[in-house]
């Protein structure tokens, strides 16, 4: 772990240390206090569609309060994949996939604190996921600030479908810090940190890397990747949120990202909430990320074994990315209907470009060209439709 | 190391104890309460949206938590 | 040292227990002084001025259309009203918004008996030195704040009608 990540750890640590002994004091003072999350009920119909991968499925929620201070929630999510991705068409065949994932949460209030803990867990053929999560949220200075403090712990297990006896574990720890600030009547601050740190066996077990082979006609050869075992993260966002005047609103934001792999990334957002009457908002948003490469990747490496550790999964290569985003809101029964209080009906349609600078589109090699294949792009498109309803 | 946290502690509690002025009084949070300045008003769809970014991304991490609105209660 | 350390951590904790179950009991919401008077125009048009009520216990609220739980709580006032009218009571509900426009228009929905005063300027809310929302303040026969309750729980009308009984007593 390099210096800096080591003052980084031990300072955020000790903040850590520190606010949670704070949150316990403030728990004490007893003043005007915060709102738990509205009741509601959400129902989604999700849909991402590009680079040869096709993913749907829903997404329901169910919230409610009860016992005065306490709201649980239930959330149910399903991806029903159908993957011939390039990954998928250059080492395997397609195939067809689904994962189930659910989760369930409490909210505690008490004065100007909210206790949250919940838990996840999703399933698929072969890759199980648990994450479980707790975290303190205090409204403080007027209800002008909210802290929020974090700490999630996931344990995966990892499967693979050619091989019944592989089975390996992924640990996960976070750690997250996020504030909230009202800076005037008009303008709401963001900002969030998170620390990350995996553990375990951190990659694909399908996936390989390729190196040069001239000994085989198509002038390449497969291995499989070979990932370190640990990897720490450090993610930092900050974003704001101002209100126009004549009623819409404007946003952005920019989030830094590194870590042990030698990732470092950057996300730009900007959006713009336009209302139309009463009842409608429109939205329409761009975001832009870029990345680069891990130290152990490469498209293309010169040997067998050349490194300690390898990677060819495109993720962690170089790369940036446009995503366009409009969406739609329709809100109805706003003077309530029945048991509903309020309801909504939303769509949202997104559309990414990805234009990688170092992984290549190997569908399209010949042994003239190994190495100086096009360079690989690809775009999607991503709908949410869905509808909430307020209780 | 105990010796620096107990000095954290102090700082952070006495920084809270000092009563700030809201410089925006609770009548003024209209704006703040509209749901266009929430930018965390439907979880289900915002937690899709960065599943899908962190499925195909390297970086992960630092989703923004809620905060703002009426400040009620 | 890892003893010390440990017995450390225990009081540390057990000052943290003792300290929050003293603050827990301590008494909350009791105020005193003069209510201050002022002068709002009402939703009926007519100009109220909160003197002319001295005689009857007045349950002031302060509220606005965007905030829930004043939403929540006002079919509760409007049972309070409706049921120690009366006796001498009144509730004065008193709306926060620059623009009246909204409050007029959740009026018409949510309908209540007692006055409504559009407090436009936030003069009022300034005087009242009020610091959440929603804001209820108990004043007696005399003029004077006797309660103060800040924001809206579900029960918190039990609470008001304990409050009010006792003050229309005296």
């Amino acid at each position: 772990m390099q210096v800096w990540h080591r003052v980084v750890a031990v300072v955020v640590t000790r903040i850590f240390l520190g606010l949670s002994l704070l949150l316990v004091w403030q728990f004490v003072q007893t003043a005007a206090a915060a709102v738990l999350p509205e009741d509601r009920a959400d129902v989604m119909y999700h849909s991402y569609n590009g680079g040869g991968v096709e993913v749907t499925g829903p997404s329901i929620l169910l919230r409610k309060s009860f016992a005065k201070n306490f709201s649980g929630s239930y959330n149910y999510y399903v991806d029903n994949v159908s993957s011939a991705s390039i990954d998928v068409l250059s080492q395997a065949s397609p195939y067809t996939e689904v994962r189930k994932e659910n989760s369930v949460n409490l909210d505690y209030l008490h004065d100007k604190t909210v206790m949250s803990a919940g838990f996840t867990a999703s399933r698929e053929n072969d890759y199980d996921a648990n994450t479980s999560f707790f975290s303190l949220t205090q409204n403080m200075f007027g209800d002008l600030t909210t802290v929020t403090l974090g700490y999630s712990r996931g344990s995966n297990i990892v499967k693979n479908n050619n091989d019944p006896s592989f089975e390996a574990t992924a640990d996960m720890r976070s750690y997250r810090l996020s504030l909230s600030q009202v800076l005037t009547k008009d303008l709401l601050l963001g900002f969030a940190y998170e620390a990350i740190a995996d553990e375990g066996y951190l990659n694909n077990p399908y996936r390989s890397v390729r190196y040069v082979d001239s000994s085989v006609p198509a002038g390449y050869a497969w291995q499989p990747e070979v990932y370190p075992q640990t990897r720490t993260s450090n993610a930092a966002a900050i974003r704001l949120n101002y209100y126009l005047p004549y009623r819409a609103s404007v946003y952005g934001g920019y989030r830094y990202f590194d870590d042990t792999w030698g990732i470092g990334a950057n996300t730009y957002s900007i959006g713009y909430i336009q209302p139309y009457g009463s009842n409608w908002l429109f939205d329409i948003n761009y975001r832009y990320y870029n990345q680069n490469n891990a130290d152990f990747y490469s498209d293309l490496f010169p040997y067998y074994d050349a490194q300690n550790f390898l990677a060819r999964d495109k993720e962690l290569s170089t790369y940036s990315s446009h995503q366009l985003g409009i969406g739609v809101t329709y809100m109805f029964a706003k003077n309530g209907f029945g048991f509903i209080k309020s309801g909504s009906a939303n769509f949202y349609y997104n559309y990414m470009y990805f234009n990688y600078e170092d992984f290549r589109n190997v569908l399209d090699s010949t042994p003239a060209t190994v190495g100086d294949e096009p360079l690989y792009t690809m775009s999607a498109n991503v709908l949410r439709m869905f509808v909430s309803l307020w209780f | 190391m105990m010796q620096r946290v107990v000095f954290t502690v102090v700082v952070l509690g006495l920084l809270s104890a000092c009563s700030v002025e809201p410089w925006v009084k609770p009548y003024e949070r209209a704006h703040l309460a509209d749901p266009i300045m929430n930018p965390d008003r439907d979880p289900v769809s915002s937690a899709y949206l960065n599943h899908v970014h962190d499925a195909r991304e390297g970086a992960k991490g630092a989703g923004l938590a809620s905060g703002g609105g009426c400040g009620c209660n | 040292m890892m003893g010390k350390r440990r017995t450390m951590i225990k009081s540390g904790l057990a000052f943290v227990l003792s300290a929050m179950i003293f603050m827990a009991t301590a008494a909350a919401d009791e105020v005193q002084g003069k209510a201050p008077d002022f002068t709002l125009k009402s939703a009926s048009g007519k100009n109220l001025k909160l003197s002319e009520y001295r005689g009857e216990v007045v349950l002031l609220n302060f509220w606005a259309s965007w905030c829930g739980p004043c939403r929540q709580e006002m079919p509760y006032l409007e049972q309070l009203q409706d049921r120690y009218a009366s006796y001498g009571f009144t509730v004065m509900g008193v709306n926060v918004e620059e623009d009246s426009s909204k409050a007029r228009k959740m009026l018409k929905d949510v309908s209540v008996t007692f006055p409504i005063l559009f407090d436009t300027s936030n003069s009022v809310s300034k005087a009242y030195k009020v610091a959440a929302m929603p804001t209820t303040v108990i004043i007696d026969r005399d003029g004077n704040m006797r309660y103060l309750h800040k924001g809206y729980k579900a029960g918190d009308e039990a609470t008001y009608k304990q409050w009010i009984k006792k003050l229309i007593r005296e």
